[in-house]
Protein backbone atom coordinates (compact mmCIF):
# COMPACT_ATOMS: atom_id res chain seq x y z
CA UNK A 1 0.00 0.00 0.00
CA UNK A 2 1.55 3.27 -0.72
CA UNK A 3 1.17 5.79 2.31
CA UNK A 4 3.15 8.49 0.96
CA UNK A 5 3.13 10.12 -2.29
CA UNK A 6 5.43 12.59 -3.99
CA UNK A 7 4.59 16.45 -4.60
CA UNK A 8 7.34 17.59 -6.74
CA UNK A 9 6.01 21.52 -6.61
CA UNK A 10 7.32 21.49 -3.01
CA UNK A 11 10.46 19.77 -3.18
CA UNK A 12 12.88 23.08 -3.06
CA UNK A 13 11.06 24.90 -0.62
CA UNK A 14 10.31 22.05 1.84
CA UNK A 15 14.13 19.66 1.28
CA UNK A 16 16.68 21.90 -0.21
CA UNK A 17 18.23 23.27 3.13
CA UNK A 18 17.86 19.72 4.31
CA UNK A 19 19.73 17.99 1.50
CA UNK A 20 21.93 21.03 1.01
CA UNK A 21 22.91 20.61 4.78
CA UNK A 22 23.17 16.68 4.45
CA UNK A 23 26.09 17.55 1.64
CA UNK A 24 27.37 20.34 2.59
CA UNK A 25 28.80 17.88 5.54
CA UNK A 26 29.93 15.50 2.83
CA UNK A 27 31.82 17.29 0.07
CA UNK A 28 32.34 20.62 1.75
CA UNK A 29 32.39 22.63 -1.28
CA UNK A 30 28.97 25.43 -2.27
CA UNK A 31 29.02 24.85 -5.72
CA UNK A 32 29.18 21.11 -5.88
CA UNK A 33 26.55 20.29 -2.95
CA UNK A 34 24.55 23.27 -5.00
CA UNK A 35 24.49 21.33 -8.36
CA UNK A 36 24.32 17.68 -5.92
CA UNK A 37 20.95 19.09 -4.46
CA UNK A 38 19.71 20.11 -8.05
CA UNK A 39 20.68 16.65 -9.75
CA UNK A 40 19.12 15.18 -6.65
CA UNK A 41 15.77 17.03 -7.29
CA UNK A 42 16.11 16.28 -11.15
CA UNK A 43 16.69 12.65 -11.01
CA UNK A 44 14.26 12.72 -8.30
CA UNK A 45 11.44 13.94 -10.98
CA UNK A 46 13.06 11.54 -13.59
CA UNK A 47 11.85 8.63 -11.26
CA UNK A 48 9.08 9.57 -9.61
CA UNK A 49 7.24 6.67 -11.38
CA UNK A 50 9.58 4.06 -9.61
CA UNK A 51 8.66 5.66 -6.21
CA UNK A 52 6.53 3.18 -4.23
CA UNK A 53 5.80 4.97 -1.42
CA UNK A 54 7.22 2.87 1.43
CA UNK A 55 9.59 5.91 2.67
CA UNK A 56 8.70 8.84 3.26
CA UNK A 57 9.49 11.52 0.44
CA UNK A 58 12.35 13.05 1.65
CA UNK A 59 13.79 9.72 3.10
CA UNK A 60 13.80 8.60 -0.94
CA UNK A 61 15.21 11.75 -1.86
CA UNK A 62 18.04 11.38 0.50
CA UNK A 63 18.60 7.74 -0.82
CA UNK A 64 19.01 9.46 -4.22
CA UNK A 65 21.32 11.99 -3.23
CA UNK A 66 23.72 9.65 -1.54
CA UNK A 67 23.88 8.00 -4.88
CA UNK A 68 24.68 11.38 -6.34
CA UNK A 69 27.40 12.01 -3.85
CA UNK A 70 28.97 8.18 -4.57
CA UNK A 71 29.19 9.16 -7.55
CA UNK A 72 30.86 12.55 -7.90
CA UNK A 73 33.81 10.69 -5.58
CA UNK A 74 34.07 8.43 -8.06
CA UNK A 75 34.27 10.56 -10.47
CA UNK A 76 36.91 12.76 -9.48
CA UNK A 77 38.71 10.31 -8.15
CA UNK A 78 38.77 8.16 -11.61
CA UNK A 79 41.06 11.46 -12.92
CA UNK A 80 44.26 10.49 -13.31
CA UNK A 81 46.06 10.05 -9.98
CA UNK A 82 43.78 11.15 -7.50
CA UNK A 83 42.52 8.09 -6.34
CA UNK A 84 46.20 7.46 -4.52
CA UNK A 85 46.38 9.14 -0.62
CA UNK A 86 48.80 11.68 -1.01
CA UNK A 87 50.86 12.39 2.43
CA UNK A 88 53.75 14.18 2.89
CA UNK A 89 56.38 13.28 5.11
CA UNK A 90 57.11 15.36 7.97
CA UNK A 91 56.12 18.55 5.85
CA UNK A 92 57.13 20.81 8.10
CA UNK A 93 60.57 21.07 9.65
CA UNK A 94 59.54 22.82 12.90
CA UNK A 95 56.76 19.93 13.65
CA UNK A 96 57.38 17.44 16.47
CA UNK A 97 57.90 13.94 15.93
CA UNK A 98 59.44 12.98 12.69
CA UNK A 99 57.07 9.72 12.52
CA UNK A 100 53.90 9.40 11.17
CA UNK A 101 52.50 7.92 14.06
CA UNK A 102 53.48 11.28 16.09
CA UNK A 103 51.81 13.90 13.85
CA UNK A 104 48.22 11.44 14.29
CA UNK A 105 45.92 13.98 15.83
CA UNK A 106 45.60 14.24 19.88
CA UNK A 107 42.37 11.86 20.24
CA UNK A 108 41.07 14.25 23.33
CA UNK A 109 40.73 16.88 20.75
CA UNK A 110 38.89 15.18 18.02
CA UNK A 111 36.78 13.93 20.78
CA UNK A 112 35.69 17.62 21.32
CA UNK A 113 34.77 18.95 18.29
CA UNK A 114 32.94 15.66 16.99
CA UNK A 115 32.27 15.93 12.96
CA UNK A 116 29.82 13.51 13.03
CA UNK A 117 27.45 15.06 16.43
CA UNK A 118 27.86 18.06 14.63
CA UNK A 119 26.57 16.89 11.61
CA UNK A 120 23.66 15.02 13.14
CA UNK A 121 22.94 18.16 15.42
CA UNK A 122 23.28 20.34 12.28
CA UNK A 123 19.82 17.75 10.79
CA UNK A 124 18.46 17.94 13.93
CA UNK A 125 18.06 21.63 13.87
CA UNK A 126 17.13 21.86 10.43
CA UNK A 127 14.74 19.38 10.86
CA UNK A 128 13.16 21.65 13.79
CA UNK A 129 13.31 24.68 10.93
CA UNK A 130 11.05 22.37 8.60
CA UNK A 131 8.39 22.29 11.32
CA UNK A 132 8.39 26.00 12.13
CA UNK A 133 5.91 28.31 10.21
CA UNK A 134 7.09 28.95 7.07
CA UNK A 135 8.04 32.65 7.70
CA UNK A 136 9.59 32.19 11.21
CA UNK A 137 11.40 29.60 9.58
CA UNK A 138 13.02 31.79 7.05
CA UNK A 139 13.76 34.76 9.35
CA UNK A 140 15.86 32.42 11.53
CA UNK A 141 17.32 31.07 9.12
CA UNK A 142 18.53 34.58 7.71
CA UNK A 143 18.68 35.73 11.08
CA UNK A 144 21.02 32.52 12.63
CA UNK A 145 21.88 30.69 10.06
CA UNK A 146 23.01 33.58 7.37
CA UNK A 147 24.29 35.89 9.97
CA UNK A 148 22.12 38.78 8.06
CA UNK A 149 22.01 42.33 9.89
CA UNK A 150 18.33 42.88 11.48
CA UNK A 151 17.95 45.78 9.00
CA UNK A 152 18.73 43.97 5.89
CA UNK A 153 16.46 41.37 6.45
CA UNK A 154 13.35 44.11 7.45
CA UNK A 155 14.05 45.83 4.50
CA UNK A 156 13.72 42.17 2.11
CA UNK A 157 10.56 41.08 4.23
CA UNK A 158 9.49 44.52 4.43
CA UNK A 159 8.44 44.08 8.36
CA UNK A 160 9.67 46.32 11.41
CA UNK A 161 12.29 45.36 13.68
CA UNK A 162 10.03 44.65 16.59
CA UNK A 163 7.99 42.37 14.28
CA UNK A 164 11.30 40.72 13.79
CA UNK A 165 12.06 40.23 17.38
CA UNK A 166 8.48 38.88 18.09
CA UNK A 167 9.02 36.05 15.26
CA UNK A 168 12.57 35.25 16.35
CA UNK A 169 11.56 35.10 19.58
CA UNK A 170 8.75 32.06 19.02
CA UNK A 171 10.79 30.63 16.25
CA UNK A 172 13.69 30.01 19.22
CA UNK A 173 11.18 29.19 22.00
CA UNK A 174 9.50 26.38 19.19
CA UNK A 175 12.73 25.33 18.61
CA UNK A 176 14.00 24.86 22.02
CA UNK A 177 10.91 22.76 22.06
CA UNK A 178 11.59 20.32 19.38
CA UNK A 179 15.11 19.93 20.06
CA UNK A 180 14.20 19.01 23.42
CA UNK A 181 12.22 15.91 21.94
CA UNK A 182 14.70 15.70 19.43
CA UNK A 183 18.36 15.58 20.93
CA UNK A 184 19.95 15.89 23.88
CA UNK A 185 17.82 18.18 26.85
CA UNK A 186 18.37 21.65 26.54
CA UNK B 1 14.26 50.37 34.97
CA UNK B 2 11.79 47.55 36.02
CA UNK B 3 10.57 45.30 33.00
CA UNK B 4 8.23 42.42 32.75
CA UNK B 5 8.64 38.71 31.85
CA UNK B 6 7.92 39.62 27.93
CA UNK B 7 10.05 42.65 27.51
CA UNK B 8 12.97 40.48 29.20
CA UNK B 9 12.32 37.46 26.71
CA UNK B 10 12.77 40.54 23.86
CA UNK B 11 15.73 41.55 25.03
CA UNK B 12 16.92 37.73 25.69
CA UNK B 13 16.59 37.07 22.25
CA UNK B 14 18.18 40.19 21.02
CA UNK B 15 21.18 39.54 23.20
CA UNK B 16 21.77 35.95 21.82
CA UNK B 17 23.09 38.17 18.21
CA UNK B 18 24.93 40.63 20.39
CA UNK B 19 22.37 43.41 19.58
CA UNK B 20 20.91 44.16 22.85
CA UNK B 21 22.42 48.00 24.26
CA UNK B 22 23.75 48.28 27.06
CA UNK B 23 20.69 49.39 29.04
CA UNK B 24 18.87 46.37 28.34
CA UNK B 25 21.43 44.13 29.40
CA UNK B 26 21.46 45.71 33.11
CA UNK B 27 17.59 45.69 32.86
CA UNK B 28 17.58 42.19 32.21
CA UNK B 29 20.31 41.11 34.24
CA UNK B 30 17.99 43.36 37.43
CA UNK B 31 14.94 40.96 36.04
CA UNK B 32 16.57 37.85 36.50
CA UNK B 33 17.38 38.98 40.14
CA UNK B 34 13.81 38.96 40.80
CA UNK B 35 12.92 36.10 37.93
CA UNK B 36 13.98 32.44 38.11
CA UNK B 37 11.62 31.76 35.37
CA UNK B 38 12.93 34.22 32.93
CA UNK B 39 16.92 33.25 34.20
CA UNK B 40 15.64 29.66 33.20
CA UNK B 41 14.56 30.44 29.87
CA UNK B 42 17.62 32.81 29.17
CA UNK B 43 20.35 29.61 30.10
CA UNK B 44 18.20 27.54 27.41
CA UNK B 45 18.02 30.42 24.76
CA UNK B 46 21.85 30.67 24.97
CA UNK B 47 22.54 26.87 24.78
CA UNK B 48 20.45 27.34 21.63
CA UNK B 49 22.38 29.59 20.35
CA UNK B 50 25.64 27.57 21.02
CA UNK B 51 24.15 24.18 19.60
CA UNK B 52 23.13 26.46 16.18
CA UNK B 53 26.82 27.53 16.18
CA UNK B 54 28.10 24.54 16.93
CA UNK B 55 26.47 22.66 14.38
CA UNK B 56 27.75 25.03 11.40
CA UNK B 57 24.73 24.98 9.37
CA UNK B 58 25.08 25.83 5.99
CA UNK B 59 21.58 27.38 3.71
CA UNK B 60 21.07 28.23 -0.21
CA UNK B 61 19.81 31.59 -0.39
CA UNK B 62 16.48 32.69 -2.64
CA UNK B 63 18.02 33.15 -5.62
CA UNK B 64 19.90 30.22 -5.56
CA UNK B 65 16.64 27.98 -4.93
CA UNK B 66 15.03 29.83 -7.30
CA UNK B 67 17.16 28.58 -9.78
CA UNK B 68 16.86 25.24 -8.84
CA UNK B 69 12.63 25.61 -8.60
CA UNK B 70 12.43 26.74 -12.24
CA UNK B 71 14.84 23.76 -13.22
CA UNK B 72 12.75 21.43 -11.59
CA UNK B 73 9.44 22.69 -13.13
CA UNK B 74 11.08 22.98 -16.26
CA UNK B 75 11.48 19.27 -15.87
CA UNK B 76 7.98 18.48 -14.51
Amino acid sequence: MATHSLYPDTWVDSYADYLYNYTMTRVNDREIAKDLVQETFLAGLKSAKNFKGDASERTWLVAILKRKIIDHYRKINSKKGRAEVHMDYAPQTDAEGDWLEQQVADPISTLKSDAFENEELGMAIQECISQLPPKQGKVFTLKTIKGMSTEDICNELNINPSNLWVMIHRARTSLMACLNQNWFAI
Amino acid sequence: MMINCEEAAHICTKSQYSEASFLEKIKLKLHWAMCKTCKGFSKKNARLTKLCEQAEMHSLSDSEKKAIKEKVIRES
